[in-house]
């Protein structure tokens, strides 16, 4: 087929053009330089943004409603929520008492407290408070060991579940099981590990905790608190009628008269999403119009070196139409040195834009450049170089093959 | 003797702002196969603009062409293209090769546009660079071969693809007077072979070696005489 030799014959021929002028060809690529780079790696972090909070918000349980004295993201000023009154067990009570479409119900509550093994310290670990049935109600996985059992949880036993963050901290290689660890200045003895969770949105570990049973925590620490009660539904399909009836009982353990607002919040994974879509979209935006900017100038770049070099070789378009070159192939022939030259801008941002995504993962966000990216950026830079390339090619094509040759 | 070209009653006007300017004025000629026909004329009388028109590099204001035995007029950009590639070697005072391409791939180019394989292409254009003289210059860029060599390339690229007819315009302009008359004798070869040539020269010298001459001024035909070629 001629158009396939035309194409080859074009791409020798850009190859050429862009050698013959390699510092021209660069500065001309260098807006797709920065724009693909910057595609690309916005690309790369949202996806890293991503995974982090897929990981993170595993921890949250689709499935799971926490009935809190906060709303997350509430709308109401936030005297209206401090002044509420806490949540406390009797309200879990209550719950679990009446609740039906609840598998499992669990309280906690919680404080970051100095912990201490020997002579070790960790500062800041969460001592969470809670029963044995929170292991069901969140879904936690034990490493090693147990949880502790209804009645270590009732009796208030001395006895703990640890983090990885935790084990790690105090036991390196030891087997942590059954020893005893500081929480304040409470011995306790540890009976399980927790398996690793991970960040919550890279922002604090979920292993840097300590779980005790809640009657022991009130007891140490004091009751005046608000409890948390986690309610895992019994049907995610149904978690809407759930939700319903947890603010029915809800509002008759608080003692709402009919019409009265809530005066607690029933919060779910749901909410984190929402929130978290709002905010990525937003940085979707912003980044699109940077990089789009970007682009375009180095489109106008590009064009304006395509319009010079089609300048320069009138003459040799001339020369190619007087021995039968169509306006097809001097269009091809342009077309494709833009798209060469654009996509060579695309792949050098790709080289610039994957190491720096490498680095990224390693300091910051966990990501890795997805393929689809490499390739959204690719196809861009092709994009781009047919639209830049499209009216120099255009004019050449065009051009009066008498008057072209008569041009020095 | 079968018509290749039949041009009736030709004009080209060139406008530039208010200025009209006739390069042709109603130009007929007939050229059959295997002429070999010499235009001659002071500097500026439209021999070139004629031989653009004759090579569909240039259409003409009015008038009616008629090439092969097709009108011309009714040709679209790709056909007239395609024309060009085919039927037509076009030879110019000025060489015309592109600069960074060696004599091989200057030649190739005709059968690029042609579609044909690479294979082809490079047998056929080593064929013809043989057939001018230049086997053994076939990898040099245009810059490293002198005058009559570049000529002989673009002899070489006109003829590559078989055309019917050999359109030289100057060809020996730019030319010492031996080179000169290596390119000529070369063309003398092709009429021989069965080609139409038609050159446009203002030497004597060079218009001896012609059938035909015919001699225009201000655009118009003044004489349209045979003679018998001499080598
Ligand atoms: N593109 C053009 N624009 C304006 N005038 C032109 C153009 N090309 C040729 N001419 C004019 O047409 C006339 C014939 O030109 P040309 O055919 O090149 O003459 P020749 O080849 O016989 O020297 C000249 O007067 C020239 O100035
Ligand atoms: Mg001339």
């Amino acid at each position: 087929m001629n158009i396939f030799v035309e194409i080859k014959e074009s791409f020798i021929i850009a190859y050429n053009a862009i050698t013959g002028n390699k510092m021209r060809s660069i500065l001309a690529a260098l807006g797709i330089v920065i724009g693909i780079t910057a595609v690309t790696l916005m690309q790369t972090a949202i996806e890293g943004i991503n995974r982090a909070f897929e990981s993170s918000i595993g921890a949250i349980g689709a499935d799971v409603l926490y009935v809190q004295k906060f709303e997350w993201f509430g709308k109401e000023d936030f005297e209206v929520y401090r002044n509420r009154k806490d949540i406390n067990l009797q309200h879990y009570e209550f719950l679990k008492k009446y609740i039906q479409s609840a598998s499992s119900v669990s309280p906690t509550v919680g404080s970051p407290r100095t912990v201490q093994y020997g002579s070790l310290s960790l500062e800041s670990v969460f001592v969470i408070g809670t029963t044995e049935e929170y292991q069901k109600t969140v879904g936690l996985n034990v490493d090693e060991g147990r949880f502790f059992t209804s009645k270590e949880s009732e009796g208030g036993y001395p006895v703990c579940m640890i983090g990885t963050d935790v084990k790690n901290g105090f036991f390196n290689n030891m087997n942590p099981i059954g020893k005893i660890i500081k929480v304040g200045s409470y011995s306790f003895r540890v009976v399980g590990v927790i398996e690793k969770q991970g960040s919550m949105l890279g922002l604090f570990s979920l292993d840097n905790r300590v779980i005790i049973p809640i009657t022991k925590f009130y007891k140490l620490f004091g009751t005046r608190r608000s409890v948390s009660i986690n309610i895992k539904a019994n049907d995610l399909n149904n978690l809407e009628e759930t939700k319903e009836e947890v603010k029915s009982i809800m509002r008759k353990a608080r003692k709402i008269p009919a019409g009265g607002r809530d005066d607690f919040g029933v919060n779910e994974q749901a909410a984190f999403k929402d929130t978290y879509n709002q905010l990525t979209s937003l940085i979707k935006v912003i980044g699109l119009l940077i990089t789009g900017l970007s682009l375009i100038v180095g489109s106008v770049g590009i064009a304006n070196i395509m319009f010079v070099s089609v300048k320069e070789r009138t003459k040799e378009i001339g020369i190619r139409k007087a021995i039968g070159a169509r306006r097809r192939t001097i269009m091809i022939q342009f077309l494709i040195e833009s798209v060469v030259i654009c996509l060579g801008g695309g792949m050098i941002g790709l080289m610039i834009s994957f190491p720096i995504s490498l680095i990224i993962d390693a300091f910051a966000l966990p990501t890795a450049m997805p393929l689809w990216v490499v390739v959204l950026g690719l196809f861009i830079s092709m994009f781009f170089g047919v639209l830049s390339g499209f009216f120099p090619a255009y004019n050449a094509a065009k051009l009066d093959p008498v008057e072209s040759l008569r041009y020095e | 003797m079968s018509t290749i070209i039949d041009i009736k009653n030709i004009t080209k006007l060139y406008e530039m702002g208010t200025e009209k300017l006739y390069a042709l004025k109603g130009v007929d000629v007939v050229i059959e196969r295997n002429e070999y026909v010499a235009i001659m004329g002071p500097s500026g009388s439209g021999k070139s603009t004629l031989m653009n028109i004759i090579g569909c590099l240039d259409t003409p204001t009015s008038g009616d062409y008629v090439l092969n035995g097709k009108d011309v007029h009714e040709m679209d950009d790709d056909e007239l293209a395609e024309i060009r590639n085919k039927e037509i070697g076009f030879v110019f005072q000025t060489f015309n090769l592109l600069p960074r391409s060696n004599a091989l791939h200057n030649v190739e180019l005709p059968l690029i546009y042609s579609g044909l394989s690479k294979t082809a292409r490079i047998k056929r254009a080593e064929e013809s660079l043989a057939n001018v003289g230049l086997a053994d210059r076939m990898k040099h860029k245009p810059n490293e071969l002198s005058g009559g060599q570049r000529q002989r390339v673009a002899v070489a690229r006109a003829l590559v693809n078989n055309p019917s007819i050999i359109l030289a315009d100057e060809p020996t302009g730019n030319l010492d007077t031996k080179t000169g008359e290596e390119i000529m004798a070369l063309f003398a070869e092709l009429n021989k072979k069965g080609n139409t040539i038609i050159l446009v020269t203002h030497e004597e010298d060079i218009a001896k070696h012609a059938n035909r001459i015919i001699k225009i001024r201000d655009g118009m035909i003044e004489s349209d005489t045979y003679q018998t070629a001499r080598h």
